[in-house]
C-alpha cells in the first residue's frame, strides 16, 4: 500500500506567543523557539508508516519553508520513505491553494497512491479543509476527525468519536483520511533511525502562488486575565489551606 | 438571506448549531436553514423561535443516519438555488467538515471558527480562531458567498421574542452513489469522553510530566473524594501513561470545571487553551516560574509526590 501524508511544520512555543512588530505573525526569532508537526499529523505518519509495515511506501508532503525539510526529516527517522518539499517563500498559503498544490504533487508523482492521510486541521491555522478539498479534487471519499482505523480487503474502517459514543465509518480505497491527535500513540525516532533518514531522498519544487482567497490581514492575542498565583505554601504543610479553599469555592463540603 | 446549516442526531437539534443561527440573525438579514434527512422533519419547525423563517429538510431514503459529502452536496444545491449571501454553521467537527464538503464543491474558500462576522459584497471582513484561540486572525474572504462556521460559544443561542414556527420546505437533492458511501454504519459504546465525565466535570485533577508515569494513583483518590475526574496533559498520554481521553488541551478535551488541580504541569499554551475556563486553578509545582502560576489562582512550590498525599489526607480527613 502506499500512501501519501501531509505535515506542516509549526512553531512550538512552550509559554505564550509573541507577535512580530507589525502584528502579522508570531514572532519566532526567540532562542527558546522550536518547531515541530501538529500531534493530529504526528498520529497521521504513524498511522502510514504502521499500515505500509505489511507492504508499502510511505511518502511524507509539505508546503513550506524551505526549513520544512527539517520536519521530514522527523518524519523519516520514524519510518517515512522519501519527501516531496513545496517551498513556498514563506508567505501564508490559504487551505484552498495549499490543497490545490499538494493535489497537483500527488498527480505528478510517479507512485499510486492507495491512501492520502492527513490531520483533521493544522494546528496553527485550523482550517478543518485541505483534506476534504483534495479528496473531492481526486474524487475519492474522506473521513474526518478520525480516532480508530483499521485497513483490510482495500476498505478503510474509521472511527470517530462523538460524546460518549464511536461512529464507525467504511470507505474503499483509494480514499482520504483526515485523523486527530490520541488515534495512537506516535512512536519515538531511534538513533539508526535518525542516521537512515539522512539518506532518504527529498524531492523539492516550488509552485506558484494562485493568490489568498482567505486573506490574513493581522493577528491579535486574545485579552487575557494573567495575574500571579497566590503561593499558599510550599510542600505538604500547604495541605490545610487547600481545604481551606475547597470549602470556601464549594466543592468541598 | 443567510443560510445556515443545522446538524441533528437522529431527530434531535444540535444545541450548538442554534448559536449560528443566533449570529446570522443577528447580521440583520433573513435567515433559513437546512437540514439533512426525513428524520429532522419533526424538529425543524422549532428553529422559528430562533428567528428562522424557512426550514429546508433534504429529502432521500438513503440519508437516514449523517452523511458529510451528501450533506454538503444539499447545502450547496440549495446554494445554487437560493444565492444566499452567506453560509453559516457552528463549527463543531460536524459543521465544520459539511462547509469544508460545501467549500470544495462550490470551490468558494470557507473560514472556519470566526468569531466575528461582517457582511460584504465580493469579499467579507472575518475575524476567527487560529491556535484554537489563542491566537486570533483579522482576516478578509474574497468570494460572491461567504462560508464560515462560529467557533462554539462565540456566540449565545438566543431566542426570538414573537417568533412563530419555522415553515418546512421538502426537496430532494440530486446524491450520486459516491456522496452517500461516506455515512455512518455503526455505533459503538466507549467514546471515551474520559472517566467521570472529563468536559462536564467539576472537579478535574490534572498531571503532566512532573507527576511521573507511576504517580497518578494519588490523583485518582483526590478525584474521587471530590467527585470529579482525572485529567491530563499530552506529554502525559504520548508516554502511554494516561488514556488519550484524559488529555486536556487543544488537541484533547476542553474542560470548564469549578476547580483544576495542575499537578506537575507546566502550561503550555497548547494545554492552556483546554483550561482556562476553570473557575479556580490550584498548581503544584516545583519551579515557582513556570507559565502555568500566572493562569493559577493559588500555587504551592513543591514536589507532587508528597505534596498531593498530604492533600489527599487533608481532604479525607475534612469529610469524615
Ligand atoms: C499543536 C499542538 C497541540 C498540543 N496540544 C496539547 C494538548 O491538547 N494538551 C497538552 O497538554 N499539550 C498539548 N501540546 C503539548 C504542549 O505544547 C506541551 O508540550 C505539554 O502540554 C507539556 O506537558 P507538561 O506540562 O506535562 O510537561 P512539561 O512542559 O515538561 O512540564 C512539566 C512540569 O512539571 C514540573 N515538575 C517536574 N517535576 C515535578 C515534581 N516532582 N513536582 C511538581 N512539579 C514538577 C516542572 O517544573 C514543569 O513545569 C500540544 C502541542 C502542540 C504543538
Ligand atoms: N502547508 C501544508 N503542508 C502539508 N500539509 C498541510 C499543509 N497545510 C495543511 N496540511 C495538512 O492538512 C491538514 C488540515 O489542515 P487545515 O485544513 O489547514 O486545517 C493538516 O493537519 C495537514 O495534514
Amino acid at each position: 500500500m502506499n500512501i501519501a501524508v501531509c505535515i506542516k511544520r509549526v512553531p512550538l512555543s512552550p509559554g505564550r506567543w509573541t507577535l512580530t512588530a507589525d502584528g502579522t505573525a508570531i514572532d519566532t526569532s526567540g532562542s527558546a523557539m522550536g518547531w515541530t508537526l501538529s500531534p493530529h499529523e504526528e498520529c497521521a505518519v504513524e498511522a502510514a508508516v504502521q499500515l505500509a509495515e505489511g507492504g508499502g511506501t510511505v511518502t511524507a508532503i509539505s508546503l513550506g519553508t524551505p526549513e520544512s525539510a527539517e520536519q521530514i526529516r522527523d518524519v523519516m527517522a520514524v519510518g517515512v520513505d522519501r519527501g516531496l518539499l513545496l517551498e513556498t517563500d514563506g508567505a501564508e498559503w490559504d487551505p484552498q491553494a495549499t490543497a490545490g498544490a499538494i493535489l497537483d504533487a500527488i498527480r505528478n508523482d510517479d507512485t499510486a497512491f492507495d491512501m492520502v492521510i492527513l490531520g483533521t486541521e493544522s494546528a496553527d491555522t485550523g482550517d478543518y479543509q485541505v483534506g476534504v478539498r483534495i479528496a473531492h479534487a481526486l474524487g475519492w471519499p474522506i473521513v474526518t476527525n478520525v480516532k480508530g482505523l483499521s485497513v483490510s480487503d482495500g476498505v478503510a474502517r474509521c472511527e470517530r468519536v462523538a460524546g460518549s459514543e464511536r461512529e464507525v465509518y467504511e470507505v474503499a480505497l483509494p480514499a482520504v483520511i483526515s485523523v486527530k491527535d490520541g488515534l495512537n500513540i506516535p512512536r519515538y525516532p531511534s538513533v539508526p533511525g535518525r542516521i537512515k533518514a539522512r539518506k532518504k531522498p527529498i524531492d523539492t519544487s516550488t509552485p506558484a502562488h494562485p493568490g489568498q482567497r482567505l486573506e490574513k490581514k493581522s493577528l491579535a492575542l486574545p485579552p487575557q486575565e494573567v495575574g500571579t498565583a497566590e503561593v499558599i505554601g510550599s510542600g505538604p504543610d500547604a495541605a490545610p489551606k487547600v481545604v481551606e479553599i475547597l470549602k470556601e469555592i464549594g466543592v468541598l463540603t | 438571506m443567510i443560510l445556515v446549516y443545522v446538524d441533528h442526531d437522529r431527530g434531535v437539534l444540535d444545541e450548538l448549531s442554534l448559536q449560528a443561527v443566533s449570529a446570522a440573525v443577528a447580521l440583520g438579514q433573513p435567515v433559513e436553514t437546512v437540514l439533512i434527512g426525513a428524520n429532522a422533519t419533526t424538529a425543524a419547525p422549532r428553529l422559528g423561535e430562533f428567528g428562522v423563517t424557512n426550514a429546508h429538510i433534504a429529502i432521500d431514503p438513503r440519508l437516514t443516519d449523517y452523511a458529510p459529502q451528501a450533506a454538503g452536496r444539499a447545502v450547496a444545491e440549495l446554494v445554487t438555488s437560493l444565492s444566499p449571501v452567506a453560509v453559516l454553521a457552528v463549527g463543531s467537527p460536524r459543521g465544520n467538515e459539511v462547509l469544508a464538503h460545501v467549500g470544495a464543491i462550490l470551490d468558494l474558500p470557507f473560514a472556519a471558527d470566526c468569531t466575528g462576522i461582517s457582511l460584504g459584497s465580493g469579499s467579507f471582513d472575518v475575524t476567527r480562531n487560529r491556535w484554537a484561540g489563542n491566537v486570533i486572525e483579522e482576516a478578509v474572504v474574497h468570494a460572491s458567498t461567504l462560508i464560515a462556521s462560529t467557533a462554539p460559544h462565540a456566540f449565545t443561542a438566543d431566542p426570538v421574542i414573537g417568533s412563530t414556527p419555522a415553515t418546512v420546505h421538502e426537496f430532494t437533492p440530486t446524491l450520486t452513489d459516491a456522496d452517500v458511501a461516506v455515512r455512518i454504519i455503526d455505533r459503538t459504546g466507549g467514546g471515551g469522553g474520559g472517566g467521570v465525565g472529563l468536559a462536564e466535570a467539576k472537579v478535574v485533577v490534572s498531571g503532566g510530566r512532573g507527576v511521573g508515569g507511576d504517580g497518578f494513583g494519588p490523583l485518582e483518590e483526590l478525584a474521587e473524594l471530590l467527585g470529579g475526574a482525572v485529567g491530563c496533559s499530552r506529554v502525559v498520554t504520548s508516554a502511554g501513561w494516561r488514556p488519550h481521553a484524559e488529555q486536556v488541551g487543544q488537541t484533547g478535551t476542553k474542560v470548564a470545571p469549578d476547580l483544576y488541580i495542575a499537578c506537575g504541569i507546566s502550561g503550555a499554551t497548547q494545554h492552556i487553551a483546554g483550561c482556562k475556563n476553570a473557575k479556580t486553578m490550584i498548581a503544584i509545582n516545583t519551579d515557582p516560574e513556570a507559565t502555568i502560576m500566572s493562569y493559577a489562582d493559588y500555587a504551592i512550590v513543591g514536589d507532587v509526590s508528597t505534596v498531593l498525599p498530604a492533600i489527599v489526607d487533608a481532604v479525607r480527613a475534612a469529610k469524615s
